[in-house]
């Protein structure tokens, strides 16, 4: 699994709560039989004018977006259904961490095991974010996942909370599919009790 | 010390749990499908492992097949090579597929309960959000992503932390014109679509006890639409019997064992939530949404809120933005809004309840002129069902189409879809920006609703018509 210790970067903020799945990636996308080249249809249909061509106004289209791994998003990130393509586009086109104070359950359990890092922050630190990135959009956040961390551009320091067995599997890149397995033992007996 | 329905069932499916990890969950039944399986094949190919448990494993086509009559050729290519795909890998894995052309074929989340897979006290699991539906049957169902996929099909286990609990009692009788959709949307717009993140709704109440099968699956389906990931209902008589005699439902003396089974899952006496909601099924009505989530909605009569009168900045802000997309303006009702598409269909409601119901407005009507009704069964079950009661001749006589089994326009992946700036009324359950097409604008309401709908070609207050 993709694994994820430290980053700073710039953020681009998409201030809209109750981004759902079929934003991050339309259902017409949802053909692909892999997972590569998602990132170049991330957002489509906010993206994308009518004709094809990008839309100027979208924030991803813009230069600040270029390079960026930090997406600031509003509250409820990432309702709705339980495609992975989701957090399989936001990655590729470049995010590794996505901010919001709360997101759907399914939506975070796909984007912890794509080395994707949900931060949850309260409101204020949420709000104070936007208005970083609308006064200083160049600005760097920097996310430490060991000590749990968000340092603003000013060096305050933001906590925020992981569970620890999704944090020591992203500090180590652990294959969850390989630590099941060793409960083979386990599971035998389980199936074998019924 | 008195369990819930939900914790009798985790409980009885740890495998294993490490200090501080979640718990090595054991998972009884697995439906796959077409859109979210191809990469996890491919990891367990990469891997060289093998489906663990191909006997627990179920899978079928549903996202991407066309409705279109069957002896018409694909023309999507990356969904024939996608349908290809899923053929091939049920293939070389043996795992039991209800392909193109099976009889059983449907939404993998209609065909579960009808083919007697799902039942009481299982785990349940399929990459689809939407499998919160089995939950009616008083099993653990819900949706996981591609990864999670993989995980089951090469362990028959999944990670899970243990969720938290909410009772959401519904007591009282529903008023003529008012249906289980209703009780679900009118939930969904008090708690709204985050509400239930982090929890497992149970439903309970007389209003619950009183549903049909089908109609509970109808309110479990939307659990998620409420944040919720999986929502119960206690097995009791009703489930029971519409278990008996299916093609996979236990057979004799399993029979009476897995009934006595059953018949101990209840909450117990005294077993307590970690948090509750209660709602008056009397004082319902036909709910519709107005919006662009499944949060945004409201009892059909009313007018659209405002969002001058919202506290919340950006709540305030998505609700001027869910407006601007449908084009509708604060104040306005929606009672008497022309439409351009009605849709019946859906995991949500495409069963043959539903389309008895539709059918029953339908009969010897016509629908509005200039309007695009599309019925949509579940699976070729229910199809053949309703041909054999003559709800095809009913729909087809009334001038609105009746399709082959699929998703349909519920994800507008086949190309059942809306036109930009098109609004339909949606027996589905999502009506996010251009779930249905492009531009596209969803109403959700129930197959009542959308009935009256299609014959008066502007939403119509079924109690009107009845």
């Amino acid at each position: 699994m993709a694994s994820f210790t430290t980053l700073t970067s710039r953020q681009v903020a998409l201030p809209i709560n109750d981004i759902d799945t079929d934003q991050i990636i339309p259902a017409q996308f949802l053909k692909v039989t892999d997972k590569n080249g998602l990132g170049q249809v991330v957002f489509h249909s906010w993206r994308f004018l009518e004709d094809g061509s990008p839309n100027p106004d979208f924030v991803l289209n813009q230069p600040v977006s270029q390079g960026a791994q930090i997406l600031l998003a509003g509250d409820n990130f990432g309702c709705g259904s339980s495609r992975e393509h989701a957090p399989w586009a936001l990655t590729g086109f470049g995010f590794r961490a996505v901010i919001s104070t709360s997101f759907a359950d399914i939506f975070r359990n796909n984007a912890l095991k794509n080395g994707l890092l949900p931060v949850v922050v309260d409101a204020p630190t949420h709000q104070m974010l936007f208005d970083l990135a609308e006064e200083a959009p160049q600005a760097t956040l920097s996310i430490d996942l060991p000590s749990q961390t968000l340092t603003l551009p000013g060096g305050q320091t933001v906590s925020f909370p992981i569970d620890g067995f999704n944090k020591a599997c992203l500090l180590n890149g652990t294959d969850e599919i390989g630590y099941v397995m060793g409960f083979e033992q386990d599971i035998l007996a389980f199936e074998k009790g019924r | 010390m008195p369990k819930t329905l939900f914790e009798k069932i985790w409980d009885a499916h740890i495998v294993a749990q490490e200090p501080d990890s979640p718990a090595v969950l054991y998972i009884d039944l697995h439906l796959v499908h077409e859109v979210t399986s191809p990469q996890a094949f491919t990891g367990l190919r990469s891997r060289g492992l093998k489906v663990r448990r191909p006997e627990r494993t179920v899978a079928t086509m549903d996202h991407g097949i066309p409705t279109t009559p069957l002896d018409v050729p694909i023309m999507d290519q990356l969904a024939a090579h996608q349908i290809k795909v899923l053929e091939d890998n049920t293939k070389e894995f043996g795992v039991q597929l209800y392909g193109m052309h099976s009889a059983h074929r449907g939404i993998v989340h209609v065909i579960g309960p009808e083919l007697g897979l799902t039942q009481p006290g299982m785990t349940i699991v399929c990459g689809d959000s939407h499998t919160s539906t089995h939950g009616a049957f008083g099993a653990l169902a819900f949706g996981i992503g591609t990864s999670e996929v993989e995980m089951v099909l090469a362990t028959q286990c999944l990670l899970q932390r243990k969720p938290k609990t909410c009772e959401v009692r519904v007591d009282g009788q529903l008023a003529t014109g008012v249906s289980s959709k209703d009780i679900i949307l009118a939930l969904i717009a008090k708690i709204g679509i985050g509400g239930g993140t982090g929890y497992v709704f149970e439903y309970t109440g007389s209003a619950i006890r009183s549903l049909t099968m089908e109609q509970r699956m109808t309110i479990c389906n939307m659990s998620i639409e409420g944040g919720a990931r999986a929502g119960m209902i206690a097995p009791d008589d009703a489930t029971i019997e519409y278990v008996a005699g299916r093609e996979f439902s236990p057979k004799g003396a399993d029979w009476d064992s897995a009934v006595a089974r059953w018949r101990a899952l209840p909450s117990d006496e005294g077993a307590t939530y970690d948090s509750s909601i209660m709602l008056d099924a009397a004082a319902l009505e036909p709910m519709i949404t107005y919006g662009t989530n499944p949060g945004m909605g409201m009892r059909i009569t009313e007018r659209i809120p405002d969002p001058a009168g919202l506290g919340d900045a950006n709540q305030k802000l998505a609700l001027e933005k869910a407006l601007n997309y449908m084009d509708l303006r604060p104040g306005q009702p929606l009672l008497g809004k022309k439409v351009d598409v009605v849709f019946i269909g859906s995991c949500t409601n495409s069963r043959i309840s539903d389309l008895r119901l539709a059918a029953g407005l339908l009969k010897g009507r016509k629908v509005a002129d200039g309007l695009r009704v599309m019925v949509v069964p579940g699976s070729q079950d229910v199809k053949k069902q309703a041909e054999q009661e003559g709800l095809d001749k009913v729909f087809k006589e009334a001038g609105a189409e009746w399709r082959e089994a699929g998703c349909s326009m519920c994800i507008a992946m086949n190309g059942d879809q809306l036109q930009p700036g098109q609004y339909a009324v949606s027996t589905s359950n999502r009506n996010f920006e251009g779930r249905q097409g492009k531009g596209g604008r969803t109403f959700l309401a129930s197959p009542l609703t959308a009935a009256a709908t299609a014959l008066t070609g502007a939403i119509t207050d079924v109690r009107t018509l009845i």
